[in-house]
C-alpha cells in the first residue's frame, strides 16, 4: 500500500497509457469484455488520481517530487550535481486540483461513451485514443520538466484531434480536426522554440531550475511571450479561440467534455509559466493587463456570439470559451497584483481557480446533455427542435441545472466562484466586474434560448425517447457535483481551492526548494 | 465553514436555499387561497375572455432564432462585424495568433 | 559564421509562417507547418553544437576530448520533436485527404462550413 502511494504519480500516467494499448487487444473478445476492461481502467485511473491528490493535499499542497529512476525517489540532485538532470514529476496543490478535475470528467465521459457509442463500430479505436488523451493531460498536470510538458502537450493534441475527427463520414468533423491540429502544431512549435531559447540561456529544462535562473533578459522575455501565446491558443483564449468552437462543436459529445479538461490543462500550463516559471522575475504589469483584456474579450465575444448560434453544440462551445475568460480574469487579476499582493488578488485567484472545477462540471454536463438531445431528436438545429421536455424529462432537468449553474444563478456552483471573481475584479477595476456580470446575464439569456427552443413548447418531433440509463447516470454524476459544490462552497474552497491558489500565489520558492534544496 | 467569505461580503448557500424555499412556500400558500369552485370545461377555462380563437400550440412555439430577434437586431452593427471576423478560414486563425504574438512582444519590450 | 545556423533556422521558421498565412492549399499549409518544424529542429541541434565537436559518447572517450562533446540533450529533444512532427504531419495529411473527399476542394477559403 505504501509503495502504491509512493509511485502513484507515475502510475497515474502509466495506467491510462497501458490501457490505451491493452484495450485494442481485448476488443477482439467482444464489446462487453472491452467495456468491462475500459471501466476497470478508468476507475483505477480515477482512484490513483484521488490518491495522488489526497497525498498532496494532506501536506496542505506542498510540492512533492517524484524523480524517475532515482533512489530514493525524491533525490533530485545526485552527489556533485548542481542541475537536476533526471526527468521528474512535481505535484503541488494546483496540480492536485487539476488532476481531480480531469479524473471527474474522465469518469463521466467514459461512462457516457458506453451508451453513446453502443451502436457504433470503432470502439477499439475510440477508447485507446481517449486513454492516450487522459494520460497526456495527467502528464501535463504533473510534470516538473518543460520538455516533458511539451511532449505531453503534443500527445494530448494528437489524441484529441484523432477523437475530434473520429467520425470521418461527417465532413465537418474532418474540417474541425484539421483546423485544430494545424493550430495545435503551430502552438506546439512555439512552445518548442521557447524551450530552445530557455535551454540555450540556462542549460536546463527543469521548471524549478529554470525558475531559479530566469531574469528579464530579452531572450527570456521572448520565450515568455511565445509560451503565453501558445498556451493561450491551446486554452482557447480570444482572439485565438476559433479552433475551440469548431473542435467542441464537432467532436462526439463525451469528447467535447474531455476537451474542456484538456484546454484547462493548457490553461494550467499558462498559469504555471506565469507564476512559477517566471513569477517575480518579470513583473511586467503591461502583460498582466493584456491578459485581463484578453480575458474580458473572451468573455464578451463568447457570450454575445453564442446568442446567434443555431447549432446546439456550437452554442455550448461558445459558452465554454466564455468560461475560459472567467478563469483567466480571476487569475489575471491575481497576476497583475502579484507585485503588491493585496488581499483581493488572492481572492481573485481563488475565484478563477474555483471556477475551473465548476466550469468542467457544468460545461461537461451541458455537452453530455446536448449529445443526448442530438441522439434523441436526430438534429442539432435549435430551430427544428421543440417540446423535447415532454419525452426527456430527466435530460431537461439535468440540462437546466447545468445551464443555471453556468449562468451563475444561486445556489449552484457557478455563482460561488463568479461571486469571488466579481468582487475581487471590482477592487481591481469596476469596469471588469461590470463586464463580467453583464456577460453572466447574457449567458443566462443564451441558455434560456436553448432551453425554451429545445425542451419547452409543444411536441414538434416524433419518436423522441429519453436518453439511455448510462448517459443519464453520467450526467447525474456531474449534476451532483454541481449541486454539492454549490451548496457547500466553503468546504471545497478551504480544502481544494486555497491550497491550489496558494501554490501559485506564494508557492514559487517552495516549488524551487523542493528540487534544488536549500 | 459552509459559506465563503470574499473579503467584501459573505455568501452562504444554505441560508439562501432555506430563504428561497420559504418564499416558494409563501407563494404556494397564496396560490392555495385562490378560488377552486370555477366550472371546468366551460368558458371559464378559456384563455381569452374576449372570445378570440385560441391558436394551436404548435403555432405558438417560439423557435430558437426568434427568441432574441430584437436584441440581435438592435446590436446588428456589432454582430455584423463579429460575424465577419469569425470567417472559418484557417489562414485567419493563424493570422490572429501572429498578431497576438506581435502585441505580446511589443508589450514585453515596452514594459521591460 | 557561428550564428549562421540560427539565421537559417529563423529563415525557415519565417518561410513556414509565410506559407501558413498566405498559401491557399491545405497541403501547402501542412508543408508550411513542416518547414517551421524543420527550422525549430535545426535551432535545437545548433544550440547543442560545439565547434569541432565530437559525438557525446562517453565509452572509451579520451578525457581530453570531454569538453569538445556536443550537448546530448538538444539531440534528444530534436529526435523526440522529429517523431512528434511525423505524427502530426501524417494526421494532418490524412485529414486533408478526407476533407478533399467531402468538400471536393482543398482551398482553405472554401473549407469553411464552420463559421459564425
Amino acid at each position: 500500500m505504501n509503495a502504491l502511494s509512493v509511485h502513484a504519480p507515475v502510475l497515474l500516467v502509466a495506467t491510462p497509457l497501458l490501457a490505451a494499448f491493452v484495450v485494442p487487444l481485448v476488443a477482439k473478445l467482444g464489446s462487453t469484455v472491452r467495456n468491462a476492461v475500459v471501466g476497470v481502467f478508468t476507475l483505477l485511473t480515477a482512484s490513483l488520481a484521488g490518491l495522488v491528490a489526497a497525498n498532496v493535499l494532506a501536506g496542505s499542497g506542498a510540492p512533492s517530487v517524484y524523480v524517475f529512476g532515482a533512489n530514493p525517489l525524491n533525490l533530485t540532485l545526485p552527489s556533485g550535481m548542481h542541475v537536476p538532470i533526471r526527468i521528474l514529476f512535481e505535484v503541488d496543490g494546483m496540480s492536485a486540483f487539476m488532476i481531480l478535475i480531469t479524473a471527474l470528467v474522465a469518469v463521466a465521459a467514459t461512462l457516457y461513451s458506453f451508451s453513446y457509442f453502443k451502436e457504433h463500430s470503432g470502439g477499439e479505436m475510440y477508447y485507446p485514443l481517449l486513454f492516450l488523451l487522459l494520460a497526456a493531460i495527467f502528464g501535463m498536470e504533473e510534470t516538473g520538466d518543460l520538455f516533458n510538458f511539451f511532449v505531453f502537450l503534443e500527445i494530448a493534441g494528437i489524441a484529441a484531434c484523432g477523437l475530434i475527427g473520429f467520425r470521418p463520414w461527417r465532413g465537418r468533423s474532418q474540417e474541425a480536426a484539421f483546423k485544430t491540429m494545424a493550430l495545435y502544431t503551430l502552438s506546439g512549435l512555439f512552445v518548442l522554440i521557447a524551450l530552445g531559447l530557455l535551454y540555450g540561456q540556462h542549460g536546463g529544462l527543469n521548471i524549478a531550475y529554470l525558475s531559479s535562473r530566469v531574469g528579464a533578459g530579452m531572450l527570456d522575455l521572448v520565450a515568455l511571450g511565445l509560451l503565453v501565446v501558445a498556451l493561450g491558443t491551446k486554452a482557447g483564449v480570444a482572439p485565438m479561440h476559433m479552433w475551440a468552437l469548431d473542435a467542441y462543436g464537432e467532436a462526439p459529445a463525451p469528447i467535447s467534455a474531455v476537451l474542456v479538461a484538456s484546454s484547462q490543462a493548457s490553461l494550467y500550463g499558462l498559469f504555471r509559466v506565469l507564476f512559477t516559471l517566471f513569477g517575480a522575475a518579470v513583473s511586467v504589469a503591461a502583460l498582466g493587463w493584456f491578459l485581463i483584456a484578453l480575458s474580458v474579450l473572451t468573455l464578451f465575444v463568447g457570450v454575445t456570439m453564442a446568442l446567434l448560434q443555431k447549432d446546439i453544440k456550437r452554442l455550448i462551445a461558445y459558452g465554454a470559451v466564455s468560461q475560459i475568460g472567467y478563469m483567466l480574469l480571476g487569475v489575471g487579476v491575481g497576476f497583475t497584483t502579484s507585485g503588491s499582493r493585496p488581499a483581493y488578488g488572492f481572492v481573485a485567484m481563488q475565484g478563477g481557480i474555483f471556477h475551473m472545477v465548476n466550469d468542467a462540471a457544468c460545461i461537461g454536463l451541458l455537452f453530455l446533455a446536448a449529445g443526448a438531445v442530438h441522439r434523441a431528436s436526430g438534429t442539432r438545429d435549435l430551430n427544428r427542435m421543440g417540446g423535447l421536455g415532454h419525452d426527456m424529462k430527466w435530460t431537461a432537468a439535468l440540462f437546466a441545472i447545468g445551464a443555471l449553474a453556468l449562468a451563475g444563478v444561486p445556489p449552484f456552483n457557478g455563482f460561488s466562484s463568479k461571486l469571488l471573481i466579481y468582487e475581487s475584479s471590482f477592487a481591481a477595476s469596476p469596469i471588469l466586474a461590470a463586464i463580467a456580470i453583464l456577460s453572466s446575464i447574457l449567458l443566462l439569456a443564451v441558455f434560456m434560448k436553448v432551453f425554451q427552443a429545445a425542451f419547452l413548447g409543444p411536441r414538434l418531433l416524433e419518436n423522441v425517447r429519453e436518453a439511455s440509463r448510462g448517459m443519464l447516470v453520467s450526467m447525474l454524476m456531474l449534476a451532483v457535483v454541481v449541486v454539492v459544490f454549490g451548496l457547500f462552497p466553503g468546504f471545497f474552497v478551504d480544502k481544494l481551492v486555497t491550497p491550489a491558489a496558494k501554490a501559485l500565489w506564494l508557492g514559487r520558492d517552495a516549488y524551487v526548494r523542493a528540487v534544488l534544496g536549500g | 465553514m459552509n459559506g465563503i467569505n470574499s473579503g467584501f461580503g459573505a455568501w452562504n448557500p444554505l441560508v439562501w436555499t432555506a430563504l428561497f424555499l420559504g418564499i416558494v412556500a409563501v407563494a404556494l400558500a397564496i396560490r392555495a387561497l385562490g378560488r377552486k369552485d370555477y366550472k371546468k370545461k366551460t368558458g371559464q377555462t378559456k384563455v381569452y375572455l374576449s372570445g378570440n380563437e385560441e391558436p394551436e400550440p404548435e403555432d405558438l412555439h417560439v423557435r430558437g432564432d426568434a427568441l432574441y430577434w430584437g436584441m440581435v437586431e438592435a446590436l446588428s452593427g456589432y454582430y455584423r462585424r463579429a460575424r465577419a471576423l469569425h470567417t472559418g478560414i484557417l489562414s485567419d486563425y493563424f493570422a490572429w495568433i501572429i498578431v497576438t504574438l506581435g502585441i505580446v512582444f511589443v508589450l514585453l519590450a515596452v514594459g521591460r | 559564421m557561428g550564428n549562421f545556423p540560427f539565421v537559417v533556422a529563423m529563415l525557415l521558421v519565417i518561410l513556414g509562417l509565410y506559407t501558413l498565412l498566405f498559401k491557399r492549399n491545405l497541403i501547402k499549409l501542412v508543408i508550411g507547418a513542416s518547414l517551421i518544424e524543420t527550422g525549430v529542429n535545426l535551432f535545437l541541434v545548433a544550440l547543442g553544437y560545439r565547434t569541432a565537436g565530437i559525438a557525446p559518447i562517453y565509452t572509451y572517450a579520451p578525457p581530453a576530448l570531454a569538453d569538445r562533446m556536443v550537448l546530448p540533450t538538444p539531440q534528444a529533444l530534436t529526435l523526440t520533436s522529429i517523431v512528434i512532427g511525423l505524427a502530426t504531419t501524417a494526421l494532418l495529411l490524412s485529414f486533408a485527404v478526407v476533407i478533399h473527399r467531402h468538400y471536393g476542394t482543398l482551398d482553405v477559403r472554401e473549407v469553411k462550413e464552420l463559421k459564425g
